[in-house]
């Protein structure tokens, strides 16, 4: 089987869960997909599966967000090898561990360089690509953690919060420019981030997150929490005064 | 409970684990209570797949829907398949699955070219009918308990439509059941029966006979549309448990009758693929419908030398003791494959499902005992209580596959409730 390809989308951090049900999703519509992230024989599996259940091309590369010098000649050699892209989904994220990073400084320092300096580092490269093209999207992942600081995770909160406020400027930037900027908020995902820890409710299927990520290429949506409840949960967390929030164990 | 995203993680986590698909096994094959169970749902991707031979390469966790739907519409199926497509391709093999076609085309492993194991010292191992292959059919019906299978290339069959031409017949009793099954004018391609265990005297193991083959274009008459596409079904669920008394003796014998009589006098009709192997999987949670006590599968094969009288014996247990089996098939097997442990062999064989009662447990050790005498045996993938002698009896090449797993895993890393309970 195979289908005339569309517009092919680059997907960063590839190997997760949702980046893996987005890509299904996308390749379902038709688009011809690049996937990038550092584990390269998980990206070979994932790439020849897409490739025999939807009929599409499917390349795949080695992409390290925290290896910034790479990122230039990197969206270079995807143009190179797949052809102009009309959009680009990150869905890098590292969750790491709070109690650990309360101590230890580099896993601080891992946390925000996986979940925001090195993201923002492509996501630049990005922007100043589809900028030049005149077209083109660009689809952030952040969390509902991003909306507000907690005990249990603010380090990870903290930098997908500068995410969310990073893709918010990048979409004020190009809002002239025929590039939209979207930015994914998911709950929790039935993911290996989720998967046995305690404290976790309303758990959504990586496949329905998916699928609502892909559709949001067609929606005019800035702002995309997933399931669309959280928009409304995380208004209340957010509007809990502060002097009753720090006193919460959240 | 371990559930890995990527395939490098698919490794035995500690020293007692057990890999599980989808669950789909009915007694304790994918339990471990004394150690870890590694989920490999989430390992299911295609990666290969030849066009021109239908030769399919896939992670285990695929599941037989996941083939299905991606490779009916382009006109192959699999070559052998159960009677769920809800189970993963892995379980499929540690069971060594066999189906209404077993007769023709043995079990699913016939059907495998190779497959790839993560042994218990992590190390990964190719083994195929062609090499390796000691380790290949000890895996193939070992339960899990070689390895964890990780990847399986195996051959799909063409077909020219999603549809199946189907013919049902009558069979008033047990002895002209047996007769059908065997007689090559009324076999097809998949041959079953299924029974009613509740009728007694000269009705005893009245059936229906039901055979059918992937239908021809010529023989699909005015179908709209692809001939390879048919129309996805919506899954219906049961909310709740049904009330225990619901299927007793009177209701499912009153079912028993409707279903004889109108069944049976269905010629021949053309109906789509999951009608035809998969009726069950139309409810998500049938089992439901056996209410909170749950029911018992029970699956054995009795040699064709002596089956007759055997399944007259169990049927007439069976019939005496009203406990009411919802669902039973009757089948003819064919020969026995390769796989040390595999269960069908030459003869005949019944699946039942019984809802659970005080009296069931004695019911089951008496059946075991007829098919011990018949030197038959129990399918594991069904079996919860089977006990170790009886299983060692039923299984004469038990002390073969023994040999290989003290090979590859002297420490029974791999070991589940099923194995700790039959001595495995």
């Amino acid at each position: 089987m195979s289908v005339v390809p569309i517009q092919p989308i680059l997907i960063l951090g590839a190997t997760s869960a949702i980046a893996r049900s987005t890509a299904a999703s996308l390749a379902a519509q038709g688009h011809a997909l690049y996937l990038a992230a550092r584990d390269t024989d998980e990206l070979r599996r994932i790439a020849a599966d897409l490739e025999i259940r939807f009929g599409i091309p499917v390349k795949h590369g080695a992409f390290d967000a925290t290896d910034i010098e790479t990122h230039h000649q990197f969206l270079q050699h995807v143009v190179a090898d797949i052809g102009d892209i009309s959009g680009v989904v990150v869905a890098i994220g590292y969750l790491g561990d709070q109690q650990v990073a309360q101590l230890d400084g580099a896993e601080t320092q891992a946390i925000i360089a996986r979940n925001f300096t090195g993201v923002v580092s492509i996501l630049m490269e990005s922007a100043n690509y589809f900028e030049a093209q005149g077209s083109g999207f660009i689809i952030g992942i952040t969390s509902v953690a991003g909306d507000r600081g907690r005990q249990s995770n603010y380090t990870y909160g903290a930098s997908k919060g500068a995410l969310s406020l990073y893709l918010q400027g990048l979409r004020n930037r190009l809002a002239n420019s025929g590039v939209r900027v979207i930015t994914v908020k998911p709950g929790f995902v039935d993911t290996a981030m989720t998967y046995g820890k305690e404290g976790t409710a309303l758990v959504a299927s990586p496949g329905s997150v998916g699928n609502r990520i892909a559709r949001a290429i067609h929606g005019r949506s800035d702002v995309v929490y997933i399931p669309w409840f959280w928009r409304y949960i995380m208004l209340v967390i957010r509007n809990i005064p502060e002097f009753v929030f720090k006193r919460l164990k959240l | 409970m371990l559930r890995p995203e990527r395939f490098a993680q698919l490794v035995p986590p500690s020293d007692s684990v057990i890999a599980r698909g989808q669950g789909r096994s009915y007694g304790d094959a994918a339990l471990n209570s004394e150690g870890d169970v590694i989920l490999s749902e989430r390992i299911n991707r295609f990666i290969s797949f030849d066009e021109a031979t239908g030769l399919l390469r896939a992670e285990a966790g695929a599941t037989l829907a996941d083939v299905l739907a991606v490779f009916v519409p382009r006109g192959w199926f699999l070559p052998v398949t159960p009677g769920t497509k809800y189970c993963s391709l892995g379980g499929c093999l540690a069971a060594d699955v066999h189906g209404k076609n077993h007769h023709h085309n043995g079990t699913l492993s016939a059907h495998v070219r190779e497959i790839e194991l993560v042994l218990a010292d992590g190390s990964r191992e190719r083994c195929s009918p062609d090499s390796n292959t000691s380790l290949f059919w000890a895996t193939m019906g070992g339960m899990g308990l070689t390895g964890i299978i990780t990847e399986i290339a195996f051959q799909l069959i063409p077909i020219t439509s999603a549809r199946i031409a189907v013919q049902h017949c009558k069979a008033r009793n047990l002895e002209t059941a047996l007769d059908l099954l065997a007689d090559i004018d009324h076999d097809d391609q998949y041959t079953v029966a299924w029974i009613d265990c509740l009728s007694s005297g000269e009705h005893l193991g009245r059936s229906v006979l039901i055979t059918g083959h992937h239908a021809t274009p010529d023989e699909l008459g005015s179908v709209h549309g692809d001939r390879l596409l048919i129309r996805q079904r919506r899954q219906l669920g049961l909310p709740v448990d049904f009330p225990a008394w619901v299927l007793n003796f009177h209701t499912v014998r009153a079912f028993n009758h409707v279903y004889y009589a109108r069944q049976g006098s269905r010629s021949q009709f053309v109906t789509d693929y999951d009608s035809f192997f998969y009726p069950l999987d139309a409810i998500s949670n049938w089992n439901r419908m056996y209410g909170k006590p749950g029911f018992v599968q029970y699956q054995f094969v009795l040699p064709t030398d002596g089956a007759k009288e055997g399944m007259r014996v169990a049927l007439e247990l069976l019939a005496a003791s009203k406990k009411p089996s919802f669902l039973a098939v009757l089948k003819r097997f064919g020969s026995e494959g390769s796989g040390y442990l595999s269960f069908p062999m030459n003869g005949y064989t019944l699946a039942l499902d019984i809802p659970l009662s005080r009296e069931l447990p004695q019911l089951l050790d008496r059946l075991d005992e007829i098919v011990l005498h018949c030197g038959g045996r129990v399918y594991l993938a069904k079996d919860a209580r089977l006990k170790r002698g009886v299983f060692e009896t039923m299984y004469p090449r038990f002390a073969d596959w023994m040999r290989v797993r003290d090979r590859v895993d002297p420490n029974k890393r791999f070991s589940s409730d099923l194995s700790r309970r039959l001595g495995m």
